[in-house]
């Protein structure tokens, strides 16, 4: 039964387009990036990590308002409900739906982007290991973001204010991760650390965050 | 007409607040094997509440609800994904359930809407999604059927269909709350009148 939700989550992000959007976002990104800093190789190379991890993290935004809300909407969730589902459950299998969908695009759209910001192949291997390991926290953060706003209008917009203080310890780890003179092993540890803590409190928060939207 | 130790789903002295406002209180009925209820009552009495209290989304502010079968809601949103065909969307919630795809077609055709299979859940009328979530709940095979307002939008055809529906239902066993404040041929049915306790 968790595997049909799963499969639901998949079919209708791909059936809506909206898979697409955090890639487009994040390539986009990279396309003006060298525009606005100006065509100099090192400085895009310096800097071009950094900005990739603060594309990753806003494109793990954009798909917030259309996560929890619709389905809440179209009495979806009531129904799950009924048929005993327990919303950490439900929560649990939309975070990892959004993982499938969101970071595994996103580190194939990490190939053409660090070309276009002509990263290093050792930046290029280190941005793709953070990410990896940052994709269930950004799931973990959307989702619960998602459940928060569900019941707001122009929930979108507050969740961005209620997302970004929460990924801030996920961003500073994972680009320090790039950084060449530091410990770039501390940071990845932390890294983990702060990324575990986000994966692991994600379905019990949007659960309750769910429950909620019933009362 | 009393379930006694028998019945299905049984509320004892429930009471509903909603939004600091005392929607019923005292409300206590239990319903056996083949038994109905009739929930009526104005706009805003918390007829959808009782509802709610009672398929478990909600939980009352004081006494108990007890459920001994399955139970399945079908209240004003179709829960069906807009952008599959109706079989589909049905599909899916059967696959939940447990239930197959004949058991789908069943209840596309009780309801007479077995043309509309294949077309998408976003163009059907409001009359057509109605019955779409009866279908659903007919799709469930569950044994309490809760149903809020499910005449509204349903032409008189339809609406001998679903009263056709809920009298097999009874009589294969099953029981049904039904909350309407349009006249629903429920023939023996507890009646349950809500006034608004707190107006």
């Amino acid at each position: 039964m968790m595997a049909a939700l799963f499969a639901r989550e998949l079919r209708r992000s791909w059936a809506s387009g909206a898979i697409w959007l955090p890639i487009a976002f994040f390539l986009l990104v990279a396309t003006l990036y060298p525009f606005a800093v100006g065509p100099d190789a090192a400085t895009l190379a310096r800097t071009g990590g950094g900005m990739a991890w603060v594309a990753a993290l806003l494109s793990a935004l954009l798909p917030v308002d259309r996560l929890v809300a619709p389905d809440h909407d179209a009495g979806v969730l009531d129904q799950l409900a009924v048929r005993g589902f327990a919303d950490e459950s439900i929560a649990a299998v939309k975070i990892a739906a959004h993982m499938a969908g969101f970071g595994v695009p996103l580190l194939v759209a990490l190939l053409p982007a660090s070309a276009l910001l002509g990263l290093s192949g050792a930046t290029l291997q280190q941005l793709a290991t953070g990410l990896a390991i940052a994709c269930p926290a950004l799931a973990s953060l959307a989702v619960m973001t998602a459940a928060l706003t569900a019941n707001l209008r122009g929930g979108g917009s507050i969740g961005g204010l209620v997302l970004l203080p929460l990924s801030v310890p996920v961003l500073i780890f994972g680009a320090g991760m790039l950084n060449p003179v530091g410990a770039g092993g501390g940071a990845l540890k932390l890294l983990v650390a702060s990324a575990l803590l986000l994966t692991a409190i994600g379905p019990f928060a949007a659960g309750a965050a769910l429950r909620a939207l019933r009362e | 007409m009393s379930g006694g130790a028998a019945a299905l789903i049984a509320f004892e002295a429930v009471a509903c607040v909603r939004g600091g406002r005392t929607l019923f209180d005292d409300i206590s009925f239990a319903l056996a094997s083949g038994e109905a209820l009739w929930v009526r009552g104005a706009n805003g009495v918390g007829k959808s509440s009782l509802l709610r209290l009672a398929a478990g989304l909600l939980r009352p502010i004081a006494g108990t609800v007890t459920r001994r079968a399955r139970h399945a809601i079908a209240d004003e949103n179709p829960a069906l994904d807009r952008e599959l065909t109706l079989r589909n969307a049905l599909a899916f919630w059967a696959q939940i359930d447990g239930r197959g795809l004949g058991d789908v077609d069943d209840a596309l055709a009780a309801l007479g809407i077995e043309r509309l299979a294949d077309v998408p859940v976003r163009i059907l009328s409001t009359g057509q999604r109605r019955r779409a979530g009866l279908a659903r709940l007919i799709t469930s095979g569950a044994v309490i059927w809760l149903l809020d307002e499910p005449a509204n939008g349903l032409d008189p055809a339809a609406q001998t269909l679903l009263e056709a529906a809920i009298a097999a239902h009874r009589a294969h066993g099953g029981t049904v709350i039904l909350a309407s404040h349009q006249p629903v041929d429920l023939p023996g049915a507890q009646q349950l009148t809500l006034a608004g306790a707190g107006a």
